[in-house]
């Protein structure tokens, strides 16, 4: 059953704020004092994580597609493409400003000192050529070439686990679980695996036909 | 059918003076207290423990109680009162590292009330002459307790002060009459997963007992304190009670919590971390503004609590500030290599 064009922009429109939520509810709760003696630390944390959930999630939406086949799922790609971006340059604001306290010498200086920096610059910079090639006129300038570029996000989920995976001192259950779901979305990518992804969901209707 | 009849002398559920009014009258004379103790040198002893109003109080032992109240309050304090001003209770005690309890800076104040801190012992052994498993009462008794207010400097960059309540180090190593093999001391936290969830986890890289370890002369520096007590009452589990090392001019992992074993040895200890890292972990662990860690510049550090309008930043100093008191031990040391 074909939905109505409004429904598709309601969609659009609830993706946009519940990509907000995260980011409202941090803010809250540094507003109401509950985030801690170190909130802006706080801030670089949660947002660092909001930046792999936005990734996953925009990862998860081509399989979705294809196992659904719901356009709902295409519609939101870039949507939340540039949320993972909007994520990356908010989490590099708290660390510049938090961390580094805006000593601008010491941001150049720690880029090119720490491996774990210089990989997540990496990987904001690949968000950034994602980013700024992700309208109409760069799809059709770029034509062909434009999806080979798009590929370099698989590179950035690389460089965003590794970032992270740095950074975990001594518990690696989170990152694991990460790592987990980004390494299914890629074998969910594997040409003979995403080919079963259709012929999944076809299977999925006919049991239920057989149900009914 | 009872029929009650008011005498005039009977007290109304309203002439009950209300918690709060009576609490106020307390914090008050509390205040007072303080006061007087600021101004009198001799008034000191009893009544510095109310310095700390908004501290909740504990559920000490007994002995643990008389101790307080034969403390030397105010006993080692930074230079400048200003500068390092008092971190507040709640924050030193919502806010810090004891992987026993989880990773996240708030799990152990989560997660810290399952452990079981009465009754304690300690096991002294090693090149001792007079080791054994002793309670934790006895361990204290033949000492004051002393208040050491101390800089903290956490590796990750982040530092509190904290009135600390202690005995010297020292002074247990020379009852336990080292022998002239012990070198170094070593020190681990229990291990009971049953009550420290963070030792259940199956992700955890830590190979417990978390252990740490001192060079002898670094142990019997007279600043080194065991650790019982802080803001005037006696250590919140997740503070690493009821007995830990402070070492104030090392990284704050070096203080390791919860100690149920102190062993002198002829050998140089593998510390958990350096274990786990030694590349950015060393033995020493000294605070130094001019050795990075590999991931983050050490020279500065944020001085907490801070806001997001002002990260408080400062600069570390070298071996935390207490340069004039432990450099000489690490003296013709490349402390480079002796990170």
């Amino acid at each position: 059953m074909p939905m109505p064009r409004y429904t598709f922009t309601l969609w659009r429109i609830a993706v946009f704020f519940a990509a907000l939520v995260p980011l409202v509810y941090w803010g809250y709760q540094v507003a109401i004092n509950a985030a801690g003696p170190e909130p802006g630390k706080y801030l670089l944390l949660n947002i660092g994580q909001g930046i792999l959930w936005m990734l996953l999630l925009t990862l998860s939406l081509t399989p979705l597609t294809k196992l659904t086949r719901w356009k709902g799922f295409t519609l939101i790609r870039r949507q939340l493409g540039l949320w993972t971006l909007a994520y990356a340059v908010a989490h590099l604001f708290c660390y510049a400003v938090f961390i580094l306290g805006l000593d601008l010498s010491r941001l150049g200086s720690e880029i090119v000192r720490r491996p774990y920096i210089i990989v997540g610059m990496l990987a904001l910079l690949g968000l950034v050529i994602m980013g700024v090639t992700s309208n109409k006129w760069s799809m059709r300038k770029l034509g062909k070439r434009w999806k080979p570029l798009h590929k370099i996000v698989y590179l950035v989920l690389g460089l965003g686990l590794l970032h992270f995976l740095w950074v975990v001192r001594a518990d690696m259950e989170q990152w694991v679980l990460y790592a987990a779901v980004g390494a299914l979305l890629m074998i969910l990518r594997i040409p003979p695996i995403a080919r079963q992804l259709p012929k999944a969901r076809q299977l999925a209707k006919r049991s239920k036909r057989a149900h009914a | 059918m009872l029929i009650k009849i008011a005498k005039t002398s009977d007290l109304r559920e309203s002439d009950v003076t209300p918690e709060s009014v009576y609490l106020s009258r307390r914090r008050f004379m509390g205040g007072l207290a303080g006061l007087s103790a600021g101004l009198m040198l001799a008034g000191r002893v009893q009544a510095a423990a109310s310095d700390y109003q908004d501290v909740p109080a504990g559920n000490p032992p007994g002995w643990f109680d008389s101790k307080l109240k034969e403390a030397e309050w105010d006993s080692v304090v930074p230079a400048d009162r200003q500068l390092d001003k008092l971190t507040p209770f709640d924050d030193a005690t919502h806010y810090n590292n004891f992987y026993e309890f989880g990773t996240g800076k708030g799990d152990p104040a989560r997660n810290a009330d399952s452990l079981k801190t009465q009754p304690w012992s300690v096991v002294i052994d090693g090149e001792v002459n007079n080791g054994g498993r002793f309670d934790l009462e006895d361990i204290a008794k033949p000492s004051r307790l002393q208040e050491r207010i101390y800089r903290l400097r956490c590796v990750e960059a982040w530092s509190m002060v904290i009135p600390w309540l202690g005995i010297p180090l020292g002074d247990i190593i020379k009852r336990a009459e080292p022998t002239s093999k012990a070198k170094y001391v070593k020190f681990e936290t229990l291990v009971a997963p049953d009550q420290m969830p963070g030792q259940d986890s199956s992700f955890a890289l830590i190979d417990w007992p978390y252990t740490e370890g001192l060079r002898m002369d670094e142990a019997m520096h007279p600043l080194a304190i065991l650790g019982l007590g802080m803001y005037g009452r006696e250590l919140p589990n997740q503070n690493g009670a009821p007995f830990r090392l402070i070492v104030p001019w090392k990284y704050g992992f070096k203080s390791i919590k919860s100690i149920v074993r102190i062993s002198l040895v002829e050998e140089q200890p593998v510390n958990s971390w350096q274990a786990i890292a030694p590349d950015e972990y060393g033995f020493y662990a000294n605070v130094n503004p001019e050795v990075d860690h590999p991931r983050w510049s050490q020279a500065t550090e944020r001085r907490l609590p801070n806001s997001l309008f002002n990260p408080n930043i400062i600069d570390t100093r070298m071996f935390n500030g207490y340069a004039d008191e432990v450099a000489s031990l690490y003296q013709g040391m490349d402390l480079r290599k002796n990170f």
